[in-house]
């Protein structure tokens, strides 16, 4: 070990480690790619598994039964993986605040670890699509013109061209991409959370959701035209704003150029004339 | 028209010359002048006031003019911005400033003038007495008298072979917009009852154009849109073949098997493996119907509100769409590939005049 750190300023340092880095990516790409959907938890590590499980009576047993086989207020999670949990706990959706058309975005009260390991857990009682490793969400050298393409297609509908979200049936919507990591994009595609379709690998391979993600994280990262943004629709606010607000106020000038004079006014000029 | 042109006793009148004189002439009324107005305004210390707001007001509209004209000229836009600058910003920027000097410049000289007219000037009825349009007898007579001056002129009362040709000359080009209609057409015949889906064509999907195996779509609640394989350039032809496949779990799904006098129209037996494939235009104007809600598998339409529910035949269960979406067959093919089994079974799209 301290050969390693004695060598690290060596020359060839920073190649061994993106060479090591890059070797450690693809052998966990093949894992969960032969795997498919069905690939097991990232960490079969026993203690993060029975961390997790402590963690699941904790806080989440009450409502998914407590073997998380669901019960008649929440779904079974058993199948439901890593990736699932980790959207929504991450984006804090989970653990519920109160069951309503939809759960909302909020900030989340579990650490990433202890996510990781309610994750781990779920993951080890019936498998379900893992979560992704930094070199799956990395946007370098990602297609982003086929990625709005796909966007547009798969996402647009419900999400906005530009990820603003959008309204649903029954209260329910699709939320706004604004706030989205890269890994919570992908578990989304992954898992289809609450209404959202399921993306799965086969229909959207994994190279295509990191298209998809460099768009979402590219057109956020433009200058919005519109000073109010409305879904990123240009200065169409200003546009409204300027046409009801500024029509009333010219009738309203409209009527003070044809109201009748003040009555000390017309008397004045009366004793003049 | 208060006078009719009593048929004149001599020659008859040629189509386009002017009918003869009246007999009898209009006597012209004229008018007094009216009263002189007072330009006194009606209250001195009033006027006074006003007189200086309206001043002040036209100051501020020729400092907003002069800031407009230098911010026009002072903020760059375009390729002049400096190097690493944001070149939308920069367009925001000069637009904030044009605007607003534009804005406070119009402003201030309508308020002014507005305070000129009701501050300053007397206020006194006047009235407008009204006229008839027509000219004068006058002038009608002498332009009577000349326009059949110059038909006599040009002989084209004497010379009625010149007359009738002209007539027959502008003949055409009085019926060419008439003609001109046929470019609405050619009527559509049959296209709107087919898409290009035919036996064994394989659906791609849109954007990547990959064919897809049923366990591609292995996860209850995966949905994806599909198009024919080799028609992505084909716009003509993705405006109507445009299709979703959705995944269910299984015993969720019920498409009803439906005939219409012999055709089938929908049927469980053109699914594959819970596969489900619906037509992505929607029945009411054919927008895009892809908003699938996976957990009431709803298909939303996000123009008017339509709700099809996915799992029962697309039936309309809220919205204006009249009908439901149609299903296309489905089936595998010897690659194991997903292909439409035939084409759509029944015109996709909105309703139109002639689908019966």
């Amino acid at each position: 070990m301290s050969s390693i750190i004695s060598r690290r300023r060596h020359p060839a340092a920073g190649y061994a480690a993106v060479a090591g880095g890059l070797v450690l990516a693809g052998a966990l790409y093949s894992a969960f790619s032969a795997g498919g959907a069905s690939a097991a938890a990232p960490d079969q590590n026993s203690t993060q598994v029975a961390q997790g499980h402590s963690l699941f009576i904790e806080s989440c047993s009450t409502c998914h039964g407590l073997d998380a086989q669901g019960t008649t207020q929440a779904p079974s999670l058993v199948g439901a993986g890593a990736a699932a949990v980790y959207f929504q706990m991450s984006t804090g959706r989970m653990p519920a605040r109160e069951l309503g058309a939809e759960e909302d975005r909020k900030p989340t009260s579990f650490t990433t670890q202890q996510i990781y390991a309610i994750a781990a857990y779920i993951a080890s009682i019936g498998g379900g699509p893992a979560i992704p490793t930094p070199a799956q969400i990395s946007t370098t050298g990602a297609n982003t013109a086929l990625g709005e393409e796909l966007f547009s297609t798969n996402c647009a509908q419900c999400h906005g061209f530009a990820g603003a979200g959008g309204a649903l049936t029954y209260g329910k919507y699709a939320p706004p991409l604004t706030a989205s990591t890269p890994a919570q994009i992908y578990t989304a595609m992954l898992t289809g959370p609450e209404a959202m379709p399921v993306f799965g690998d086969g229909t959207v391979t994994p190279a295509e959701k990191r298209d998809i993600i460099a768009y979402i994280v590219d057109t956020r990262a433009e200058t919005n035209p519109g000073g109010f943004s409305l879904g990123r629709t240009g200065t169409t606010t200003e546009g409204l704003l300027a046409w009801i607000g500024g029509l009333g106020f010219l009738v309203l000038i409209a009527m003070w150029l044809t109201a009748k004079r003040r009555d000390h006014l017309k008397a004045e000029s009366e004793q003049k004339s | 028209m208060s006078e009719t042109p009593e048929e004149p006793t001599g020659r008859r009148r040629v189509i386009g010359t002017p009918f003869p004189a009246p007999q009898a002439v209009d006597t012209i009324s004229t008018e007094p002048e009216g009263p002189e107005f007072s330009a006194e305004p009606p209250a001195p210390l009033h006027a006074k006031r006003a007189e200086r707001v309206v001043a002040a007001l036209f100051v501020l509209a020729f400092l907003a003019g002069c800031g407009f004209i230098a911010g026009y000229v002072g903020i760059e836009v375009g390729p002049a911005i400096p190097s690493g600058a944001n070149d939308v910003v920069a367009v925001l920027r000069s637009n904030m400033v044009l605007g607003t000097c534009l804005m406070i410049a119009l402003f201030a000289l309508g308020t002014g003038s507005m305070i000129w007219v009701r501050h300053l000037t007397p206020n006194i009825e006047i009235e407008e007495e009204r006229h008839d349009l027509q000219s004068t007898p006058q002038d009608r007579a002498a332009f009577q008298r000349e326009f059949a001056e110059g038909a006599a002129v040009s002989q084209v009362t004497r010379r009625p072979l010149l007359r009738r040709t002209l007539l027959l000359a502008t003949a055409p080009l009085a019926l060419a917009p008439l003609v001109l209609l046929r470019d609405l057409g050619p009527l559509p015949g049959t296209s709107l009852r087919h898409t290009v889906w035919r036996k064994g064509l394989r659906a791609v999907t849109l954007g990547a154009l990959r064919p897809l195996r049923p366990a591609d779509i292995s996860t209850p609640g995966s949905m994806i849109t599909v198009i024919p394989e080799g028609y992505q350039d084909d716009a003509d032809a993705l405006a109507k073949a445009g299709v979703i496949l959705i995944k269910f779990a299984p015993g969720e799904l019920h498409v009803p098997t439906i005939y219409n006098s012999g055709t089938q129209l929908y049927g469980m037996n053109w699914t594959i493996d819970n596969i489900v494939a619906y037509s992505k235009i929607c029945t009411h104007v054919g927008c895009p119907v892809a908003l699938y809600e996976q957990t009431t598998h709803h298909i939303l339409c996000p123009c008017h509100q339509s709700t099809f529910d996915a799992a029962n035949g697309a039936n309309v269960i809220f919205g204006p769409a009249a009908r439901a979406l149609p299903q296309l067959p489905l089936m595998v093919d010897a690659d194991g590939y997903l292909a439409a089994a035939s084409d759509f079974t029944q015109p996709v799209g909105p309703s139109f005049w002639e689908r019966g």
